[in-house]
């Protein structure tokens, strides 16, 4: 027995370097894609000079412009989304409502390239809207480019993000506080005051500092309706650098820029994030409300309810149609789409495996750390390093990576492998934060039972582990492929050597005003990635 | 011996444990006192899920301090999470013969004698959420089974039970000792309901035994102020039907 002894204690400490090799390798492949990058950024950047930055008047005119638009998209997306998603919650049964919540997630999946030209399709100068306008003699005043496109485009994607974050905090008020109000016969307004402020109010810092961050980085879509220097974001001023200028110092520059305010949010969001809660909001039980049968309020429900699917789908729809009624066969017979694709398809599935073996290998190390040496800071700090991508932006890396490539003569050759590496780095946070909180549960629900039961390694991985990590990691995965695929921004700085993406080769289309071809290629991208989201979702999470 | 807890201390905080306790082959010791006594703190030393400070724990004479709990001929049940929800009754129980769930013919009869013995075989597909309290208990005391292995610990696994269930289970797990010759150790609020099981009973306060012996005679005589004075609370707030 006491020798049995000597090799099970050798075993637990060979068991613990195992453990902890998978989190020791993600974090050297983060640390040096992301520091490889951010040196090849500081070895050009002029000296920095704070005063000077402060008065460059373009420096200072993109700055603004990029915060202005961000907090205005903010300001209107969740402030619109607060009444909707009090609508759905307030009319929790009524037909198509699951459906409804369901599709509200669309824009999140949907490539941003798509969705720019379903606005172009309905609010543009020849869009439905001025059509209409038009036809009925008036003047057609709406314009999409600039701020107003940037700021519609914005709250396309956010709105819909917002309600579902918020729907959930419905969830969280007792069905005994609705009886209650009733019995005190509370008022709609008092109703907000007492009861559902009170559970929205903790949610909001972290949604609104989500669509915040989310708008402040955004790249397609200020490229796409920006529509002139007077509306340049920090991202878009980079790509312009690098692409227009080839001025990799100016570039450096601003990423440094977008660096030091994206870590200063971030700081700020990855203490508010936890408090948002892992649900869909579909199922909110509104039964006992006193509010229900106030005929006012029914009608000012259904009327937002109805104006954001309207909001939301109409340019969905419009893709849709002009797409069907496009050039298919021309369009579908042209190799350079199926390369295209190809190309995209390849950078989807490279950046989910190279994510999914990251957040894996970060998860399974911090829950080693955290259990079993009893180590709950180091856990929470590999943790975190999974997230660092969401304090230094896509563009910053690309643009960094694209500087190591330009040094080393390598443009033309591994541009694929950089796209999927820095897409797998801006999935990475979604899926940590998918797997380890699961990960953490299932290890202080089962532990001492696997330990009993000598489940250990790839045993308790693949009985234990894997069967909860499976749905979260599908959904997240899933998620990811569709944005990798969907993506355009580091892939359009990319775009040198004739390695075009799918988006980017509908930006090209756009850009040539071949509007007819790009419906038929949006509705493809829109379609592929959606199936994308499906195939993965289905096959890891089911 | 074939239990044997040396000068066993343990230390959280402030808070120590100091434990010096024997026990015969084919025994059954219930374990009692107020919460925070150290009655489950001192099954997870004896099933290895703590290290001791100083000390050592001897089973069949051998010390068993370095084994991790997998390796030592020790199996335990705890008051929940005894099974893993998204296995059904019978992946759950065949754990005890195979970890990866690679079983042998005679695993296999195992689990049909240990699910005979528990009377799951009807229910042996069914998910842990789909079958009663009783029922996840029996499950998971049909594992402990296959594990075979010689010594169960039970903390408290059958007190979210009602009292004629509680009842039942405690006749099963005495009926299982006997045909399987198992040392039973059982942590108990419930000394009067425990004490047709247990041949001696332990109390424990703040750490330390402050009595151990024959359970007919500990209970009806308690010698130390602090037994009586749980004794005297328990039975005012708990009914039997024995």
């Amino acid at each position: 027995m006491a020798s049995r002894g000597r090799t099970v204690k050798a075993r637990s400490a060979q068991t613990g370097v195992w453990a902890l090799l998978p989190g020791a390798l993600s974090l050297a492949v983060l640390l040096t894609l992301m520091g490889g990058a951010l040196a090849a950024i500081f070895s050009v950047a002029p000296p920095i000079r704070p005063v000077a930055i402060l008065q460059d008047p373009y420096i200072g005119k993109v700055v603004r412009f990029t915060l202005w638009q961000a907090i205005l998209s903010t300001t209107l997306s969740v402030g619109l989304a607060l009444p909707v998603a009090r609508a759905l919650a307030r009319r929790d049964q009524f037909p198509g409502r699951r459906l409804l919540v369901t599709f509200l997630g669309l824009p999140v999946v949907m490539p941003v390239i798509v969705a720019v030209l379903g606005l172009v399709a309905v609010y543009g100068k020849s869009g439905l809207i001025n059509t209409w306008v038009a036809y009925l003699g008036g003047e057609t005043a709406l314009s999409l480019y600039g701020l107003t496109g940037i700021l519609m485009a914005h709250v396309f994607f956010n709105l819909p993000l917002a309600v579902r974050l918020l729907l959930p905090a419905w969830q969280t008020i007792p069905e005994e506080s609705w009886k209650l109000a009733s019995s005190l016969g509370l008022s709609s307004r008092l109703l907000v005051r007492f009861i559902e402020w009170p559970a929205i109010s903790p949610f909001l810092p972290g949604v609104c500092l989500i669509v915040f961050l989310l708008c402040f980085t955004s790249f397609a879509v200020v490229l796409t309706l920006g529509g002139g220097p007077a509306s340049t974001t920090i991202e878009v001023a980079i790509y312009q650098s690098l692409r227009y200028d080839f001025d990799p110092a100016q570039a450096a520059m601003l990423a440094l820029i977008q660096f030091t305010l994206c870590t200063s949010i971030a700081l700020v969001l990855v203490k508010w994030i936890p408090l948002l809660a892992h649900s869909s909001g579909r199922r909110i039980d509104a039964r006992h409300r006193p509010d229900l049968k106030n005929p006012i309020g029914r009608t000012l429900d259904i009327s937002l309810i109805l104006t954001t699917a309207c909001f939301l789908f109409i340019p969905v729809l419009a893709v849709f149609i002009q797409g069907i009624r496009g050039p298919i066969t021309s369009v579908i017979s042209n190799p350079d789409l199926w390369w295209a694709v190809l190309r995209s398809l390849l950078i989807a599935l490279g950046a989910t495996g190279t994510a999914c073996g990251l957040a894996l290998g970060l998860a399974l190390s911090a829950r080693f750390l955290r259990f079993s040496l009893r180590m709950p800071r180091a856990s929470e700090m590999l943790i975190l390093m999974g997230s660092l991508s969401l304090a230094i932006p896509a563009m910053i890396i690309g643009t960094g990576l694209f500087i190591v490539l330009l040094q080393a003569g390598a443009l033309d050759r591994g541009t694929l492998l950089v796209i999927c590496a820095v897409n797998a780095l801006m999935i990475l946070p979604y899926l940590i934060r998918s797997i380890a909180p699961t990960l953490m549960r299932s290890s202080q629900q089962y532990d001492r039972l696997c330990a009993q039961l000598g489940l250990r390694g790839w045993s308790r991985f693949r009985v234990v582990d894997w069967p909860a990590i499976r749905r979260p990691i599908g959904f997240s995965l899933g998620i990811g492929g569709a944005l990798s695929f969907g993506d355009m921004g580091v892939a359009a700085l990319f775009d040198t050597q004739g390695d075009t993406t799918l988006p980017v080769l509908l930006f090209h289309q756009m850009g040539a005003y071949r509007f007819d071809e790009a419906s038929v290629t949006a509705v493809i991208l829109m379609l592929l990635s959606v199936s994308l989201f499906w195939l993965i979702d289905r096959s890891v999470g089911r | 011996m074939f239990l044997e807890l040396d000068d066993v201390e343990f230390s959280l905080g402030h808070w120590r444990l100091q434990v010096s306790l024997c026990l015969e082959q084919g025994q059954c010791l219930a374990l009692i006192g107020p919460s925070g006594a150290g009655k489950s703190t001192l099954l997870s030393l004896i099933a290895g899920f703590e290290t001791p400070s100083r000390g050592t724990i001897r089973i069949n004479g051998d010390p068993v301090n370095q084994l991790d709990p997998a390796f030592r001929p020790v199996t335990m049940m705890f008051q929940e999470n005894n099974l893993f929800n998204h296995l059904n009754l019978y992946d759950n129980i065949a754990l005890g013969c195979h970890p990866g769930l690679k079983l042998s013919s005679s695993d296999k009869d195992r689990i049909h004698i240990a699910m005979t013995a528990t009377e799951l075989t009807a229910i042996a597909t069914r998910l842990p959420a789909d079958v009663s309290g009783g029922e996840r208990q029996r499950a998971a005391l049909a594992r402990c089974l296959v594990q075979d292995r010689p010594l169960l610990l039970l903390d408290e696994p059958f007190a979210s039970l009602d009292p004629r269930l509680r009842h039942q289970m405690h006749a099963l797990v005495d009926s299982l000792r006997k045909a399987n010759e198992l040392t039973v150790i059982v942590v108990t609020h419930l000394p009067n309901e425990i004490a047709p099981l247990a041949e001696t009973t332990a109390f424990m306060h703040d750490g330390r035994v402050l009595e151990h012996g024959p359970t007919v005679e500990l209970l009806a005589d308690p010698q130390h102020a602090e037994l009586n004075r749980y004794l005297e609370f328990t039975q005012a707030h708990y009914t039997y039907d024995f």
